[in-house]
């Protein structure tokens, strides 16, 4: 691991933080960007290239201009006066110290039972590439059915609201 | 000599590192050759300005630049000097920040794509198993360098620029990607490669480019169309429409800012075209197997320079698209096409040798063009043109 680990850890903690303490949407979103991007190379770091890719390709290509697209188009861009935290910074604090001590606590409790293995697992994308067309395949067509009856209703919505725009 | 003329770069890079020390060698050979693409690519964005604005100039019946040296070709130098020295202008009330950091995150991703592309027999700075992955993973980001110059100008055209060029960016990737697949799914590899290799065999002297199969061919064509939109070229310069939004994105850029936005402009459309050729026309392979004494970088660049004589064509050719007319050919024209086409695809690799493939998938997709096409023109009445005239 060494000093290129910790400075990639630092930089998607620095913009996870970022997003978090931003008063700016706008700016948020762009920190939260920084975010995802340091998450890519922490995989390309454990030499995972497709995850690190499809990282960049889905969060920093498709989900961050989504994000950016909801905020400008909510006119939610605009910076508030009063501070960004809501009253109940408390409870959400709590709830979030919660959920990543039950992840945390999983991953530790999982670690020793993975068998030790000495050598690096060498998977390429072409071995990703067959196990979902093989052993995987039928949990990648439910999610492509999934995914288009969800393409479909985001379809119909926006069209609902466009006829009943024309009736009004 | 014919192999070594070939392999005259790799030799040279060779040749310099010999005289370094074992343990500099890898780093220094990483910089000698980003500085070859860093450097070469925009003298090659120079070379193309005058050709572009001396094409278009032919096309629309004009000279185009004739001023500055023999025939205008130091033109480029002019407009460089030029942007060097102009003043930087910052709006006041702009994101100063977001507003620096947009053209370079631009510059930035756009050369990156560079680093997975084979421009010669082996002339390629990384060859990655995900090559075709990584290029499109930094295609993605510059979406977001756009989005950043448009918000952080506050300026209403500037925005309304960058959104439109993200909404046709992000529909027509979907459509570039979906052309792509087809040639992964063939190939078998993401690594391009493995892809220029696979297309490395003739028969009866003829190459076995993947453009010279039906399933090929169609991709070829929906891969041009959405490269043109990606790249925000004419007919699909939406983004930039000078006469409703003065320049899109980059209204409120001035000297070297703005150059860089022009910069990566170009470099996109080298990028997309080094990645076609490399996807459809068989990278830096020989058209002809009898011209395969012609060096490899040669061919990669001769079919960069041609898709750029296309692009200039194009421009100087076809009117502007209309927002929903760009909306309507990605999503209800191109795409189907694309999902077609895999199905094609996947349909030539199991019907075996013969002719009857060539027959069944050909007429499949020429079947579907037209139905789709006249599908999609059917509601739509044209005829003369009516104009009203405020009185």
């Amino acid at each position: 691991m060494g000093s290129v680990f910790y400075v990639i850890s630092a930089f998607s903690v620095g913009g996870a933080l970022a997003a978090v303490l931003l008063k700016n949407l706008v700016h948020a979103a762009l920190a939260l960007t920084i975010a995802f991007f340091g998450l890519a190379l922490l995989f390309l770091r454990l030499d995972a290239q497709f995850a690190g890719f499809a990282q960049i390709l889905v969060y920093v290509g498709a989900v961050a201009i989504l994000v950016v697209f909801a905020i400008l188009l909510t006119k939610g861009s605009e910076v508030p006066k009063e501070g960004v935290f809501s009253k109940s910074w408390l409870v959400g604090l709590a709830i979030a110290a919660g959920v990543f001590a039950a992840l945390a606590w999983a991953v530790m409790q999982a670690a020793p039972s993975l068998p030790n293995e000495a050598a690096v697992p060498a998977i390429t994308v072409n071995d990703i590439g067959n196990a979902l067309m093989s052993r995987y395949v039928l949990p990648l067509e439910i999610i492509a059915v999934l995914l288009t009856a969800a393409l479909l209703g985001a379809v119909i919505v926006a069209m609902h609201e466009k006829e009943r725009s024309r009736q009004g | 000599m014919i192999e070594r003329l070939d392999q005259i770069f790799v030799l040279l890079k060779h040749w310099l590192l010999g005289y370094l020390p074992e343990s500099w060698q890898t780093p220094v050979g990483v910089i000698i050759s980003v500085a070859c693409i860093v450097g070469l690519y925009p003298a090659l964005f120079a070379v193309t300005t005058v050709l572009e604005r001396k094409g278009v100039g032919r096309i629309q019946n004009r000279l185009g630049p004739n001023r500055v040296g023999p025939y205008g070709i130091l033109q480029p130098m002019a407009d460089g000097i030029k942007s060097l020295t102009k003043e930087d202008i910052v709006p006041t009330s702009a994101d100063a920040v977001v507003h620096f950091l947009a053209p370079i995150i631009l510059v930035v991703t756009v050369f990156m794509g560079f680093a997975v592309l084979p421009m010669g027999r082996n002339m390629v700075l990384v060859d990655m198993d995900a090559g075709l992955l990584f290029y499109f993973a930094m295609g993605a980001s510059t979406e977001l360098s756009v989005f950043m110059a448009g918000w952080s100008s506050r300026n209403k055209y500037s925005l309304l620029g960058a959104m439109r060029a993200v909404a046709q960016m992000i529909s027509y990737e979907v459509a570039l990607l979906l052309s792509s697949v087809v040639i992964v799914m063939m190939t078998g590899s993401l690594s391009l490669v493995k892809i220029v290799e696979a297309q490395n065999h003739y028969s009866y002297g003829l190459p076995h480019w993947y453009i010279f199969t039906p399933w090929g061919f169609a991709a070829f064509i929906m891969y041009a169309i959405a490269g043109t939109a990606e790249t925000n070229r004419s007919p699909f310069d939406l983004p930039e429409g000078e006469s409703e939004l003065v320049a899109g994105y980059h209204t409120e850029y001035s000297g070297f800012k703005f150059a860089l936005f022009f910069l990566g402009e170009y470099v996109a459309m080298f990028s997309i075209s080094g990645l076609g050729s490399t996807l459809f026309l068989g990278g830096w392979m020989a058209p002809l197997s009898g011209l395969q004494f012609i060096p490899s970088w040669i061919w990669f660049f001769g079919k960069l320079f041609v898709s750029m004589c296309v692009f200039i064509w194009l421009r100087g050719t076809l009117p502007r698209l209309r927002q929903d007319q760009l909306m309507n050919f990605a999503w209800k024209f191109v795409l189907p096409m694309c999902l077609l086409n895999l199905f094609v695809a996947a349909l030539w690799r199991f019907m075996g040798d013969g002719w009857l493939r060539w027959i069944v998938c050909s007429a499949i997709l020429i079947v579907a063009y037209f139905s789709i096409g006249r599908e999609g023109m059917r509601r739509k009445h044209f005829g003369p043109r009516s104009y009203r005239y405020a009185a």
